[in-house]
């Protein structure tokens, strides 16, 4: 472990101003990731269609560009916990599509086998915590995450996601407070995307710049367009350095906006088609960083390709979920507790 | 190349809809993400989406179509602009597996049944006295010693040496990095060290009282039992959560509350009530070194309680035991934590009289050591449990049923429950004495068995 720490990537500078391979090389990078994501979720969405994905499932479809941002801000070893709409922080964390997509299905070939479905899910070789689907629990575990980081004396950090909703929970402060009291290192993040279910924010929260929901406790925050890649980049390493640097925590606040309804059963009444149309239209990220791209020179063949590949990896994480088989019976019984 | 769009399951439960209104038309481009249809569930109206680009060719099922069973071809979309006559049956796709109902039944239960053939306990030589609080004490100091991952975190654990002064002495010797005094914030505190065991370090949080965890069940439950089962056994969640459960001495309803069955009935906890200065010594440190979830019950009024306790420094006592404090013949009472000692106290009366009782302290709540109970009904014939809690889904009525599952032909009467009463704890002094099990309401309870 501990060379693997020596050894291990960190908080990759963003590129020097000017130098547009490097620009071009990194957003293509984002492109491909946000562009996996969204596939990845349309797919899931046709497979819930078909019925072979159950239960709940809450879609990422429109907010690609935060995870992904973030996730080119911090190295290996960091750690990241989310909530319930986790499909996107699983793939930008490097979590095989194949593994996410048959626990989708619930099948043996998924992270957990099948036994946590869309919501519960976890890699401790990514450092990817979950998946958990209580409405800000994961917050409070995150501070944990960060805690190990400060017991064990490392520079890791913590990306500790929540949704505005979340934000209103008791816990999400006293956690504030706990991590601001014994400088944590954890960037608390507020994926903002307007609607907590059904309840828009402006309905569920006093509160109107949720970057400042941390300054009672010196939390310093920021808001960031969360439909811009590199903006949320450029936020994250920020914030990440602070966090690195031993300042304790650091509050970023992304805009953000799901296309989709808050799980597959949600009919979406709480909003106007024209608002979905104008951020889909408008602001939509993957395409924002395709115009970006086309002016930096890439071509229409390298789009395609980018497309192509993507989609035979879809395919191919489609294919096994549904090929891999169900769970044993006898799995029912295992990972109740750790034996001996 | 063509594709079939099929009636889609909009809801966890949705097995068939009703087609409303088709938005899109033959002849239409359709775009991934445009909405072409809108469906009727059991919950809503919902609009379906494309999922792919193309031409739309075909309508399947007539707008106004009523029960269209969910993966029913609906339409047909042409792709890259050809042509499409495709009759509606071709492609139709597999339909979801079927459950696993029809397979055969999985393999009984095992967690909550203690490990078998465990031979008798061992014997660790010579004892010295020590109050219930310094092994407490005592037990922690020995494994913070040994892993440097164990931190103790609570309120006042550290510079107030703990409200109950459990935790003396361990901040000059441990320092505040695995001494932590927290803010008053349960769910907070809770929830970071639950996160803190999913990283690897083994934390033992104090709740000042079982009462206060109460802020803090949802972490309890559903992050620490429940992450190493939902992650397939990637993420085990090595924690203790401690503190004094039940009754103190008039401190009323909110603070006096025995939370032995809440916990007992989770899957992926395990549960300990120690009596003794042993038990609490050696459970305590089982628990630090176990790599799972504990809950370990103490209680306020043992804690300046006097027992000899082994001085061995490797003494241990095994999670999953429960132990025969007193030997008889004539009847079986099963008691745990405080009541042990009540249990103990009405046997000795009992004896006086003539009667043998045999006195099991349970130890461990889960696993449950059925076994030791059974083997000692199916000698005595008789049961009475003891706990200070209420009755209705006790750990009383667990205890009997696991004696009509493993010696029911063994028993001579109907098994009693000794509890607390159904109510919440009072605080007069007298209505408080009125509330919990004396040893009294035992020894009528034997007395109605034989």
């Amino acid at each position: 472990m501990a060379q693997a720490a020596e050894t291990r990537k960190r908080g990759k500078t963003s590129a020097k101003t000017g130098d547009s391979n490097a620009d071009r090389a990194q957003l293509l990078t984002a492109y491909r990731t946000m562009l996996l994501i969204r596939r990845f979720e349309e797919k899931a969405g046709q497979l819930y269609g078909m019925g072979l994905i159950g239960g709940f499932c809450h879609l990422y479809i429109g907010q690609e560009a935060v995870v992904t941002g973030m996730q080119m801000a911090i190295g290996d070893g960091d750690e990241v916990i989310t909530s319930y709409r986790d499909h996107g922080h699983m793939l930008a964390c490097g979590m095989d599509p194949r593994g996410v997509m048959a626990e989708l299905t619930g099948r043996a070939g998924g992270y957990s086998h099948g036994k946590g479905g869309s919501m519960h899910m976890f890699s401790k070789e990514k450092n990817f915590f979950g998946g958990h689907g209580i409405v800000g629990a994961q917050v409070s575990l995150g501070n944990g995450l960060a805690f190990s980081n400060w017991y064990r004396g490392n520079d890791r950090v913590c990306l500790t996601y929540f949704g505005e909703g979340a934000s209103n929970q008791g816990q999400v402060y006293e956690s504030f407070n706990i991590a601001a009291l014994m400088k944590l290192p954890t960037v608390f993040i507020i994926e903002n995307n307007k609607y907590g279910m059904g309840t828009s924010v402006e309905r569920a929260s006093a509160s109107h710049d949720l970057s400042k929901n941390g300054v009672p406790w010196g939390i310093t925050g920021a808001q960031v367009d969360g439909m811009d890649v590199l903006a949320v980049k450029a936020a994250a390493e920020v914030a990440v350095a602070q966090c690195r640097a031993g300042k304790g925590p650091y509050l970023l606040e992304a805009k953000t906006y799901r296309y989709r309804g808050h799980s597959m059963s949600d009919p979406a009444r709480y909003r106007t088609r024209e608002e979905v149309q104008m951020m889909r239209t408008q602001h939509d990220c993957i395409e924002n960083a395709r115009h970006r791209l086309e002016a930096l020179g890439v071509e229409e063949k390298e789009f395609k390709a980018i497309d192509d590949e993507i989609k035979a990896t879809i395919q191919d994480a489609a294919d096994f979920a549904q090929a891999s088989p169900e769970p044993d019976p006898a799995e029912l019984w295992t990972d109740v507790l750790v034996e001996g | 190349m063509a594709t079939q769009i099929l009636m889609p399951a909009l809801s966890p439960t949705m097995t068939e809809g009703k087609l409303s209104r088709w938005l899109k038309h033959v002849g239409d481009d359709v775009r991934a993400g445009d909405v072409i249809a809108e469906i009727e569930t059991d919950k809503a109206t919902m609009e379906v989406e494309a999922v792919d680009e193309g031409k739309l060719a075909q309508i399947l099922v007539d707008e106004g179509t009523e029960g269209v069973a969910v993966n029913t071809p609906i339409a047909v979309l042409s792709m890259n602009g050809e042509s499409v006559e495709m009759p509606p049956a071709t492609a139709a796709r597999k339909s979801a597996p079927a459950s696993p109902k029809a397979e055969a039944p999985a393999p009984a239960a095992t967690a909550i049944a203690a490990p078998v053939a465990m031979g008798p306990e061992k014997d660790w030589g010579p004892t010295a006295p020590i109050t219930v609080r310094e092994a407490l004490r005592d037990a922690m100091a020995a494994e913070m010693r040994a892993d440097k991952d164990v931190f103790l975190i609570g309120e006042e654990v550290a510079q107030y040496q703990g409200a109950y002064k459990i935790s003396q002495g361990l901040l000059d010797e441990f320092g505040p990095k695995r001494v932590i005094d927290t803010p008053i914030t349960e769910h907070g505190f809770t929830g970071m060290a639950v996160g803190a065991a999913l990283n690897g370090l083994r934390p033992i949080v104090e709740f000042m009282t079982f009462n206060f965890a109460m802020q803090a069940m949802d972490q309890i439950i559903n992050s620490a039992a429940k992450t190493l089962y939902m992650s397939g056994g990637q993420m085990g969640c090595p924690i203790v959560f401690r503190g004094p459960n039940g009754a103190a001495a008039r401190v009323a309803a909110q603070h006096s509350q025995c939370y032995a069955s809440w916990y007992a009935h989770v899957p992926g906890l395990k549960v300990v009530s120690p009596w003794s200065s042993a038990d609490a010594k050696g459970l305590l440190r089982s628990a630090i070194r176990d790599p799972n979830p504990v809950i370990v019950l103490e209680n306020e009024m043992l804690y300046g309680q006097t027992f000899d306790c082994p001085t061995d420094p490797d003494f241990i006592v095994p999670i999953g035991r429960a132990k025969v404090e007193r030997a008889g013949s004539h009847v079986t009472i099963v008691a745990f934590g405080i009541m042990v000692g009540v249990a103990l106290k009405a046997a000795e009366t009992l004896a006086g009289e003539g009667i043998e009782a045999e006195v099991i302290n349970l130890r461990s709540l889960r696993p449950f050591d059925s076994e030791t109970v059974a083997a000692s009904v199916r000698k005595t014939n008789r049961l009475v449990t003891v706990e200070e809690g209420w009755p209705f889904a006790g750990i009383g009525a667990e205890v009997t049923m696991q004696v009509i599952e493993n010696a029911f032909d063994w028993l001579d009467a109907p098994p009693v429950r000794v509890h607390g009463l159904d109510v919440p704890l009072p605080y007069a002094n007298n209505l408080e004495k009125l509330a919990l099990p004396q040893p009294e309401w035992i020894i009528d309870a034997v007395k109605k068995l034989i």
